[in-house]
């Protein structure tokens, strides 16, 4: 696990403040790594909020850091493109050898038609079918943790919980359901010496040995009556059922990825939340109906997603700023939630804070988080 | 100023003021209306706000734009009667509207 360094943070909150703001470069994955980011976003959202980076290992970037701009860039998808030929949805762009188009990553009308495929599984109706299933699962997990010791919850809790849950939408074979875990850390991971994959040859095998297995439970599913699980639905679905073996790949990554490195990390955030503002998990103790504003609050205040990207189709000026079309625009989600200007005291975490939903964590317009309903509402509590 | 009522999936029937101007979404978020959420705050970005038109009001709302179509798209138990309340403007035209919310907007 991840120790955060006081010292660390320290360091890079007086690099944020002294660097040239011509050099501030908030992607750098070491910087998150070390919990060390929010100085940098603190300072461009007081200082230069629509902010240009000319150089870094991702090339150059704009990087939309408040609220509104984020709002204004997010639900103008005819300017800003998702598209995965352009770069797609992610500071680092697809490769264009092993393209893995997905709903996520199309821009309106092909990403409409292939969304609508999947929506119905995170439909109220269907939810409520799976909530029981969900709290009986949760339950076991939890009843069987380690009392009086020390344990790892994001693998025993959060890892276990998420990977269940996903296991039952896809109707995947429960003992394997760790495969799913790792194809999902597999899909995000960058590739490199001492990291989770070696090298991107292997990230690509064993992305392919995912679509294989998905394959066989495509094959299945096809020839029998449709029924309400995923896999079904994709092979089934007008839209959907004569995607190529790339759009495949590329639907399940995002539903595995979608379903399990988010949820994963608020599991975990919620935890690390309360273990920072205990007289919080107090109020919730003390009246557990609270986990109605409580969820989207941990939601907000731990982010799941730090960022999307969007590729500039048109010149366009936004904030003063003046982007040309083929740039790179990152919206740092992160920096966006933790907005002063339309988040009250929006460092605290507050349980019963009024409008808790004001988020951007499941992004808006037509990509938003096709799975708001299941994760944001106390149906999953 | 002119009323607007909101009915509830469960019968409970709420009448709240909305000043001339703005929207039905923003009268029910004041209002602390159960049933209407509008997480993005009145930008047709998140399908939180879907209410069902009562048939005599129908024509006085006014059409989906393209925009709302698309959100309502991808929102559940969508029927023909279905509108994003944020995109509906309250004006004396619309004094006493009837709109009923939906079993969830998550």
């Amino acid at each position: 696990m991840n120790h955060i360094s006081m010292d660390a943070v320290r360091a890079a909150e007086e690099r944020a403040w002294s660097t040239p703001l011509a050099d501030l470069a908030p992607a750098d994955p070491q910087l998150f790594k070390d919990d060390a980011h929010w100085a940098y976003f603190e300072r461009l959202r007081k200082e230069d909020p629509i902010h240009f980076t000319r150089d870094s290992e991702f090339g150059p970037y704009w990087s939309i850091t408040k609220y509104k701009d984020i709002m204004a860039v997010d639900t103008n998808h005819k300017v800003f493109s998702s598209l995965s030929t352009l770069g797609g949805i992610s500071i680092r762009d697809q490769r264009a050898d092993f393209p893995l188009p997905m709903f996520i990553a199309m821009d309106p009308p092909v990403h409409d038609a292939q969304r609508k495929v999947v929506s119905p599984i995170v439909a109220p109706g269907n939810l409520a079918i799976l909530e029981q299933t969900i709290r009986e699962r949760a339950e076991t997990i939890l009843d069987g943790l380690p009392r009086g010791e020390t344990f790892d919850w994001v693998d025993r809790v959060s890892i276990e919980l998420t990977t269940q849950m996903l296991a039952t939408l896809f109707d995947f074979p429960f003992h394997d359901r760790r495969k799913l875990t790792r194809w999902s850390d597999v899909a995000t991971t960058i590739a490199g010496p001492g990291g989770l994959v070696e090298t991107e040859e292997q990230r690509q095998a064993e992305l392919r040995e995912c679509a294989g297995y998905f394959m066989g439970l495509w094959n299945q599913r096809v020839n029998a009556p449709p029924t309400t699980d995923l896999i079904s639905m994709l092979a089934h679905g007008e839209s959907t059922r004569n995607m190529t073996p790339q759009e495949f790949l590329g639907n399940l990554i995002l539903l595995i990825v979608g379903g399990n490195d988010t949820t994963r990390n608020s599991l975990t955030g919620s935890l690390y939340a309360f273990s920072k503002f205990p007289q919080e998990y107090q109020k919730l103790r003390a009246n557990p109906a609270l986990l109605d504003s409580a969820i989207p609050e941990i939601i907000r205040w731990q982010t799941p997603l730090a960022h999307m990207r969007r590729t500039a189709v048109a010149d366009i000026e936004i904030g003063g700023k003046h982007i040309k079309a083929g740039d790179k625009v990152i919206m740092w989600y992160v920096s966006g939630n933790r907005d002063e200007e339309v988040i009250e005291n929006p460092n605290a975490l507050i349980v019963d804070r009024a409008r808790p939903r004001q988020h951007l964590s499941f992004g808006f317009g037509v990509h938003r988080c096709v799975g708001n309903r299941s994760r944001g509402t106390p149906r999953c509590r | 100023m002119p009323k607007v009522t909101f009915i509830e999936h469960n019968g409970t029937a709420h009448t709240v003021e909305a000043a001339n101007g703005d929207s039905l979404m923003r009268a029910a978020v004041d209002n602390n209306v159960p049933g209407i959420d509008g997480d993005c705050g009145g930008e047709c970005a998140c399908a939180t706000c879907h209410v069902y038109v009562e048939a005599a009001w129908w024509d006085k709302v006014g059409g989906r734009t393209e925009t709302e179509e698309t959100m309502l798209s991808f929102a559940a138990a969508t029927k023909d009667n279905s509108r994003l309340c944020c995109q509906i403007t309250m004006s004396d035209a619309l004094d006493g509207i009837v709109v009923h919310t939906p079993d969830g907007q998550h």
